[in-house]
């Protein structure tokens, strides 16, 4: 099956838009998440994730708290802050115009 | 305020960094079990699993890396690293440490020191409230050459009135008799204004400041004293200010008591430690009531700007409101006078005269810094040759050319900063000891502190200091080749070339600064030899003098002393006992202003006593701006006493007296000023005080340098003191004098005849002379310590520079000698080799020393700025040392044995 590499500078979206519907995840399962519900069309290089989420908790986007899986092992758990929702309504609005824009380009050929 | 909150995470994360790691690590380890466990459910072998879950997560080391520098730190951490790898490297060369840490120790140290007297008396505000607007007030007279000549009452009311200051207050330092106390004292003594306390800004620890709106005539009846008068005087009393003192017999109330360490703004020692302060406005008896203009009996003044008023729109102002008075009142300001009056930022008056010495003294001591980096930087070139094989290999792994500047430059800042540390160490506990050798005139001595500013600024340098010595190694290991230097097995000489260049470089630069402070040096020291040496024309040996001072009352009813004749009979009795005191030959009285050389009574005299305005018999001055001399009052002995012989006519002697016609003795220099071609002997002359009698010159004395050690010709007139009186006193004794038992025993004499009378500043001429030196010997040698502590940086570092080279060169010295090449000739080159640098240096230094000697002319006395002797004596004594520093690298060259050298290589 072939994947495709997620565009440049959409992961944030992605985690920030993946964390929204959830609520509180780990690492593992943003990954899965995401590749589940792109139908396995977006591939994230798993391992990216972690440092996009170290940024985003500088930026206070996200908040970290240990806790424990279905499987009982600990796990780091990362939830949306106000200003995570804030940046992820930023985020969407600016992909809608620049998805908008190729889309007319394209469209106009 | 995000970014705050953002700055507080990063902050968070860098204290608990290693946490933050191991959080990673776990959740990534967790992350890449869940998908192995995942693999091997859809039934994959166990370690082809563990390879997919690896394969989709990426190389962990690197996102690792990538999620521990999201938060900004890595530098900070290199930063630690570097300083940890520094203090290591550091620890392993403990001589080459030892060295460098101790040079940069010894120049942060002594920089650091000399800054902080710079700080606390040139860059540090004045201690009052707003001081930028404190201004003190300056009247001259450039048309007949006369400056700083003070003020007079309606011209103080008329600034008050002129809506350009807040307050002004004249001030009038001056001495009085303390008495009440165990012991008659005298006390210094400040008359002000009423305004002057509010003028400052400042309030007494005890009781009130005076009414500042008080305007009554003559002096206020009621007094503020010192903090040190207040322990002194009356032990602390709390209730001080219920007591009443006298001072010079008349009667005054103490209303407050001044926090400890105020002083007053004064130029001098003795100006700033004012004990006493006491009030007028200047009018009515005692003052001279409402003087004409061209009166000018206020010595000083300060005032306070209006808020908001720059001295710039102020002194137009005040250049405007002097226009209007000379038109107002043409016979007072006659025009050829051209009566200014100048505004003088208070601090510029109070340190203007210490700048050029200050500034000086930091010049040298910062190039002794300098060349003290210079040798380090030397030290770190040749270790860096050492270290040449272990860059290559960081660099052969992947090291970045700028990490390596940057960690080659943090141990040497690391470096300095232990040096900085030392020193400040070293000045820590040396404060005492330093501030003692400050000369006790200094300006705000007292504000000297090792403050934050001085620490900030020892810091700095050290900062400094460490970029500067560090940047030449530290480039050059950026420029290593690494091919080549990892190819020189063991041989660790790399990039030699280069390296030998800068550090000549550096060798030559060392060499020019030693050689500018040399000449500053030696021309401050022949300047002050010069002076030492200079024809006193009086003879200060075996001579001792003690002050004593009557009282000036302000009811005269009460005076004792109130004419010459009244005085006469006191001090011909305390002549009478002095004589007699054990070991005594000769004695003497003159006023203050006839101790030879005397500074701490300088300003004082100059106001009250020195200065004696005057007009010439049948000369028709037509000027306010009379013939002005340096006026004495001496009983007959004081000529014999200081051996200052007599040219013409004669002396005073015993039948001059209150009856008699006043007389003078008058000096070359005022004879030859006044009468350059006629017999002085026999013309008149009168003090330009209304109802003053004429004085007839009696006899002509030769030139003394009483008044000034660097001006041998100063007109000066001496008065009968017996015809005259004075109020000031100075005994004189020659003879075999025991200096410790001197004060006691004439203050038992003096008591005898007048028990209110204080007896105090017991000197030997000859420590007066020396004190009158005080200021020029400490700049003096302080420019010598640190001009000799730069000869001995620069030959080290010329030695170091030659001994390289000659080790480098071993091989080909040895091949040379095996061509038949004779040990002179050999020493010949490698003494050649230093005896370049050295003049290379030397070239640039006179150049240096050119524009610095003209700088502090100012500071020299009979010795020209551009005394050739001295620059070309100079130069050659430190080629001199240059050839001397090269002799023994070149020794060793000239012993190089052809065979083990050539084997060796």
């Amino acid at each position: 099956m072939h994947r495709d590499e997620i565009p440049p500078g959409t992961l944030y979206l992605l985690i920030l838009k993946t964390l929204a519907r959830t609520g509180e995840m780990h690492g593992y399962e943003i990954a899965n998440s995401i590749q589940r519900i792109s139908e396995d069309v977006l591939q994230v290089e798993e391992g990216s994730l972690y440092p996009a989420l170290q940024r985003m908790l500088i930026k206070g986007w996200v908040t970290a708290k240990w806790g424990t899986t279905t499987g009982n092992r600990r796990a780091r758990y990362y939830q949306l802050t106000a200003a995570g929702r804030k940046q992820l309504s930023v985020e969407m609005s600016q992909f809608e115009r620049v998805i908008g824009a190729i889309t007319r380009v394209i469209e106009a050929a | 305020m995000e970014w705050l909150r953002e700055l507080a995470r990063r902050f968070r994360m860098l204290v608990h960094r290693r946490e933050f790691d191991a959080d990673l690590e776990e959740e990534m380890r967790l992350h890449l079990e869940l998908r192995q466990e995942e693999q091997l459910q859809s039934g994959m072998a166990a370690d082809e699993a563990r390879a997919a879950a690896r394969r989709r997560f990426g190389n962990t080391t690197y996102l690792k890396e990538e999620s521990h520098f999201a938060w900004g730190w890595e530098w900070f951490e290199n930063f630690l690293m570097d300083v940890r790898y520094g203090l290591r490297m550091l620890r392993k060369a403990p001589g080459f440490s030892a060295v460098a840490v101790l040079t940069i120790a010894l120049g942060i140290g002594a920089t650091t020191a000399i800054f902080s007297v710079v700080d606390g008396t040139l860059l540090h505000a004045l201690p009052y409230p707003e001081p930028e607007q404190l201004v003190s007030i300056e009247d001259e007279l450039p048309g007949v050459g006369a400056r700083d000549v003070g003020m007079n009452e309606p011209e103080w009311q008329d600034l008050e009135r002129s809506g350009i200051f807040e307050y002004v207050s004249p001030a009038w330092f001056d001495e009085n008799n303390l008495t009440g106390a165990p012991q008659p004292t005298r006390v210094r003594l400040l008359i002000v204004a009423p305004n002057y306390f509010a003028l400052l800004g400042v309030q007494p620890q005890l009781g009130r400041a005076f009414n500042r709106e008080d305007h009554s005539p003559g002096l206020l009846t009621e007094v503020l004293i010192s903090d040190g008068l207040w322990k002194r005087s009356f032990g602390g009393d709390p209730h001080v200010l219920e007591k009443s003192v006298r001072i010079d017999t008349d009667l005054y109330r103490i209303v407050g008591v001044m926090r400890p360490g105020f002083d007053a703004p004064g130029r001098t020692a003795e100006e700033r430690n004012v004990e006493i302060w006491a009030a007028t406005s200047f009018y009515g008896a005692p003052m001279v009531d409402h003087p004409p203009r061209y009166r000018r009996n206020l010595p000083t003044a300060i005032a306070r700007l209006k808020p908001g008023l720059t001295i710039a729109e102020a002194q137009s102002r005040v250049d405007a409101l002097v226009a209007a008075l000379q038109k107002e009142f043409p016979v007072d300001y006659p025009a050829r006078n051209a009566w200014t009056v100048r505004l003088v930022p208070l601090k510029e008056r109070l340190v203007g005269n210490v700048r050029q010495s200050l500034v000086l003294l930091l010049g040298a001591v910062g190039s002794v810094l300098l060349i003290g980096c210079v040798n380090v930087a030397n030290l770190l070139l040749a270790r860096a040759s050492a270290r040449g094989r272990e860059m290559a290999i960081r660099q052969a792994l992947g090291a970045a050319r700028s990490r390596l500047t940057r960690q080659l430059l943090t141990e040497s800042v690391v470096l300095s900063v232990l040096g900085g540390i030392a020193g400040l160490a070293v000045l820590f506990s040396l404060k005492g000891f330093l501030l003692r050798i400050l000369p006790g005139n200094l300006p705000r001595l007292n504000e000297v502190s090792i403050s934050w500013s001085v620490l900030l600024f020892a810091l700095g340098a050290s900062f400094v200091a460490g970029a500067i010595f560090g940047l030449a190694p530290a480039l050059h290991a950026g420029r290593l080749d690494i091919t080549h230097a990892l190819k020189q097995e063991g041989r660790g000489s790399t990039g030699s070339g280069q390296r030998a260049r800068t550090r000549r470089a550096l060798v030559v630069t060392e060499f020019a600064l030693s050689l500018v402070l040399m000449i500053a040096a030696s021309l401050l020291l022949q300047s002050f030899r010069d002076l030492l040496n200079a024809r006193l024309g009086f003879n200060p040996e075996n001579v001792m003098s003690v002050r004593t001072r009557l009282p000036e009352p302000n009811d005269t009813a009460i005076d004792k002393y109130k004419t010459a004749p009244q005085e006469a009979p006191f001090l011909r009795e305390v002549l009478r006992r002095g004589a007699t005191l054990p070991g005594v030959e000769e004695a003497a009285i003159g006023d203050s202003a006839s101790i030879p050389l005397d500074q701490s009574q300088r300003e004082l005299n100059l106001i009250a006593d020195g200065q004696f305005f005057f007009t010439l018999e049948g000369r028709d001055i037509q000027s306010d701006q009379p013939p002005v001399a340096e006026r004495s009052r001496v009983t007959p002995g004081y000529f014999h006493l200081l051996e200052i012989p007599l040219q013409r006519g004669r002396l005073f002697n015993e039948l001059d007296n209150e009856e008699t016609p006043a007389v003078a003795v008058i000096n070359e220099a005022f004879a030859r000023t006044y009468w350059p071609k006629e017999d002085p002997l026999g013309r008149r002359f009168k003090s330009t005080r209304t109802g003053s009698p004429w004085i007839a010159v009696v006899g002509v004395i030769a030139n003394a340098r009483t008044e000034s050690l660097a001006e041998g010709e100063v007109p000066q007139v001496y008065l009968d003191l017996y015809q005259t009186g004075a109020k000031r006193l100075a005994i004189f004794l020659r003879g075999h004098l025991d200096a410790g038992a001197i004060p006691g025993e004439v203050r038992q004499e003096v008591e005898s005849v007048d028990p209110t009378l204080p007896v105090f500043d017991a000197q030997t001429l000859k420590e007066t002379v020396a004190a009158s030196l005080a200021a020029r010997r400490f700049s003096m040698e302080m420019i010598t310590v640190f001009a000799l502590t730069a000869l001995l940086l620069a030959s080290l570092g010329i030695y170091g520079v030659i001994s390289y080279i000659v080790s480098e060169r071993t091989h080909e010295i040895g091949i040379r000698i095996a061509l038949g090449a004779t040990r002179g000739n050999i020493l010949g080159t490698v003494l050649l080799q230093g005896l370049q640098l050295a003049i290379a240096g030397a070239v640039v230094g006179l150049v240096g020393a050119l524009i610095v000697s003209h700088l502090m002319a100012g500071l020299l006395y009979g010795v020209r700025p551009t005394d050739p002797l001295t620059f070309v004596g100079v130069a050659i004594l430190l080629m001199g040392v240059a050839l001397l520093a090269s002799c023994l690298p070149a020794r060793r060259a000239m012993r190089v044995d052809p065979m083990c050298a050539l084997r060796d290589a």
